[in-house]
């Protein structure tokens, strides 16, 4: 267990194994994303009460579930940074950044674009709405911290302080339906007990949650296989892997 | 584990377990405010301040819908199973809007304690289903509510 630690701190280690992930993850992800995207959009029934518009949960719900995982591995690697120093965590915390940013924000359209015709509104303060609007601005503000520092081993201590500070968010946004009266509906799918989602529109809802899954982990490595070359430039390895081409 | 690094997880795990309840207390403090909307039985309680803007959400009562025949007034009451509200609205309802579904009216409470509104949106709640799986609820639920 220490060994493969140990190995996941070498930065020549881990670009060579990444490359070779995401040469096969890469295409799986893209595969399911279409496929669950297709049959939930294709082949799936009308909801009863809400029509055609139910189907954009196929984007929605995967952006948001991925968004808060996000969150958990930008903080996780913020404290293994602050704890063992590890230059890894530093990389891997600061490329999930714009990743989660990304989702959050994509999350926050979709649910704009379903609020409009099923809420009667675009945008309303309730808790599940501002605590994600939050979670942007934290995943933000840790980019933007990262960039104000001109030291970047105390802006990377800063950034991962800010990101454990943020992890009090997480859960609040998970229980927000539950914890408070609010207009978004409580989740459909838990982890005790099973789904309020019919079968049919459940199974490519689920396809496309474990396609966003692999296709932030496809992200998140090529974010840090680029951080990765950019930091070790001065190094025999990377000076090698470019006189070979690769 | 090296001192050093056992040092630092503890610096760690205080930061998160102090921000954590720094936060917890202060939506204890708030906890009022972060709700929505009021339910019908605060307002029967006088918990909802009168003459000011507030959200009222529940579940429309069924046969309660007047519409105006002349203008788009609609008269309708919500209950949470425990108490009701009268609410007032001129404007367009949305889709959803129906009898027996959930939904948030915000506006001012009259004297009277009747809910002038200037917005009604409709909540959704967390079931999805096709057409005919809901048909076929409904018939079993029909049928089990027979002698």
């Amino acid at each position: 267990m220490w060994s493969f630690f140990h190995k996941l701190g070498s930065p020549p280690w881990l670009y060579r194994i990444s490359g070779s992930i995401l040469r096969w993850l890469l295409p799986l992800a893209v595969l399911g994303l279409v496929v669950g995207v297709l049959w939930g959009l294709l082949y799936t029934a009308p909801d009863f009460r809400q029509g055609n518009s139910y189907r954009i949960m196929y984007i929605h719900v995967p952006a948001a579930v991925v968004a808060l995982a996000g969150y958990y591995v930008m903080a996780i690697a913020g404290a293994i940074n602050l704890i063992w120093r590890m230059k890894i965590a530093d990389v891997a915390m600061l490329a999930a950044a714009p990743v989660g940013a990304a989702l959050t924000f994509v999350a926050l359209v979709t649910g704009a674009i379903w609020g409009k015709p099923t809420w009667g509104t675009w945008w309303v303060w309730d808790a599940r709405i501002t605590s994600m609007l939050i979670l942007l601005f934290l995943y933000l503000g840790v980019i933007a911290l990262y960039e104000a520092y001109d030291n970047k081993t105390a802006a990377s201590r800063a950034c991962a302080v800010l990101a454990l500070v943020g992890t009090v968010n997480i859960p609040i946004i998970y229980k927000s339906v539950d914890w408070w009266y609010s207009l978004h509906q409580p989740a459909s799918i838990k982890f005790t007990g099973g789904s309020t989602i019919d079968p049919s529109m459940l199974y490519p809802l689920l396809l496309c949650i474990v396609s966003f899954y692999a296709l932030f982990t496809c992200a998140l490595l090529a974010n840090m296989r680029v951080a990765i070359l950019d930091r070790e430039r001065r190094t025999g390895w990377v000076q090698r892997l470019v006189e070979e081409g690769g | 584990m090296h001192p050093q690094r056992r040092q630092r997880l503890w610096v760690v795990l205080s930061i998160v377990l102090f921000s954590s309840a720094a936060v917890g207390l202060a939506a204890y403090a708030l906890r009022g405010n972060i709700n929505l909307f009021y339910p019908p039985v605060e307002v029967a309680a006088g918990a909802a301040p009168v003459g000011t803007p507030i959200r009222v959400g529940g579940m429309i009562v069924d046969g309660s819908v007047q519409r105006a025949a002349d203008s788009l007034e609609v008269r309708f009451a919500v209950t949470d199973y425990q108490a009701t509200v009268d609410v007032v609205y001129e404007g367009i309802l949305p889709d959803l809007f129906a009898e027996g579904e959930g939904i948030v009216a915000s506006g001012r409470l009259s004297p009277e304690g009747v809910l002038v509104a200037e917005e009604v949106l409709a909540k959704h709640d967390e079931n999805y289903m096709p057409p005919e799986v809901a048909d076929a609820l409904q018939q079993s639920a029909d049928a089990g509510a027979l002698p």
